[in-house]
């Protein structure tokens, strides 16, 4: 896998929409922004409705995985091309989905709605009637793709574990990013060995990713992961966490990346599990 | 705005912030005295160390709830247009930044 494998530029987006074997899709938590205008024919998926359990912390199985797919008119043979708000935070996560369970021509929109609206490009209210379909997923969920709680505290100290987070949820100042009430009432802090490589270090301005050669100055260079080892990364629900597993594990190709979706709201709220604070040691 | 989210709250402000205990940086972006209802509002640090990033709501408006400190406020629009305003945050008051660009 490589970065022209998995990520298309708006120009490719825009020579592809009306595409009958590519759909593009708007990946978001707040959909009233798909609703307000999106790419001409992309399909919604609301990150919360449609990607979790409504019941149980997980989110959906194989066959809410299917059931959603064919009910948005996608179709195993179909190119998803996925895009969102949050610089593709959500989007990203979609991604990781995806993956999990087996769908191979899945791309992402460099840049994002973000670049897309900064462009100036077209945007449509028109919400588009794709012809259901039967989705079959291809495999069940990869679990080489995903970490799980006792996974992550085996972890302290033998692999990579990447904290996403902003550096005032890293040394534990705040609880949420800075755009959220701060109401959560876990603890604060880091996984401890955790390095703390912001997300939106692998991100331009613009939502666009770094290249290739800034993003491994940034992980071996600048925080010092050893890419010989095994790597988790984490932020608090873990979408931040599937924009930074997407540079490892799909743009970097390094072979063992997983992401860790309970993160900090999950490990911050264990009994018994260690924490840091402040500063990495 | 999603409490429980980690990011994509609805664009802007859609209701009076009431500071409590929270550090809450807000404000409105216009041009030629028309609310900008497509761009970006960040909040950046120190270096400009990127903290977070909201769209812009129908009104042009955009909130944050930060940590205490001085913070510089930096807008995107299409265009190429942009600005930076300084912000100072602190717990229990809301710090109002509107910006002309």
């Amino acid at each position: 896998m490589s970065r022209s494998d998995v990520l298309v530029d708006a120009d490719w987006a825009e020579a592809h929409i009306g595409d009958p074997h590519v759909v593009i899709v708007e990946v978001d938590e707040d959909t009233s922004a798909y609703d307000k205008g999106h790419i001409p024919g992309a399909v919604k998926l609301d990150w919360k409705k449609d990607l979790q359990d409504p019941v149980r912390r997980d989110f959906v199985d194989k066959a809410g995985f299917e059931a959603l797919l064919s009910e948005r008119g996608i179709s195993n043979d179909d190119t998803v091309l996925l895009y969102g708000g949050n610089n593709n935070w959500f989007a990203a996560y979609a991604y990781w989905y995806f993956r999990l369970y087996g769908h191979d021509k899945v791309l992402l929109l460099d840049g994002g709605r973000k670049k897309w609206e900064l462009d100036s490009r077209e945007l449509s209210t028109e919400v588009p009637e794709r012809p259901r379909t039967s989705y079959t997923a291809a495999r069940d969920q990869d679990h080489s793709l995903r970490a799980l709680r006792d996974e992550v505290i085996d972890a302290i100290g033998k692999r990579n574990l990447v904290d996403v987070r902003s550096p005032d949820e890293f040394t534990g100042r705040l609880l949420a990013p800075a755009h959220l009430p701060q109401e959560q009432a876990q603890r604060a802090g880091h996984i401890p060995t955790a390095r703390n490589v912001p997300w939106s270090k692998a991100a331009n301005e613009d939502g666009t990713f770094r290249t290739d050669e800034e993003l491994r100055q940034l992980y071996e260079g600048e925080a010092g992961l050893d890419f010989g080892r095994d790597t988790i990364a984490y932020c608090r629900i873990g979408e931040r966490s599937a924009h930074t597993w997407f540079v490892l594990h799909e743009l970097l190709d390094l072979p063992n990346v997983k992401n860790y979706d309970g993160s900090w709201t999950e490990y911050g709220s264990l009994v018994g599990v260690p924490i840091e604070l402040g500063e990495a040691r | 705005m999603s409490a429980d989210g980690c990011g994509a709250p609805a664009g802007g402000v859609s209701a009076p912030a009431a500071a409590g205990s929270q550090a809450i940086v807000e404000g409105r972006v216009t041009r030629d005295g028309a609310a900008v209802a497509t761009g970006y509002a960040r909040l950046l640090g120190t270096g400009d160390e990127f903290v977070a990033e909201v769209p812009l709501g129908d009104d042009g408006g955009f909130r944050f709830f930060a940590a205490p400190g001085s913070w510089t406020l930096r807008v995107l629009a299409p265009g190429g247009l942009r600005a930076e305003r300084p912000v100072q945050a602190d717990y229990g008051h809301v710090a109002t930044v509107d910006v002309t660009i």
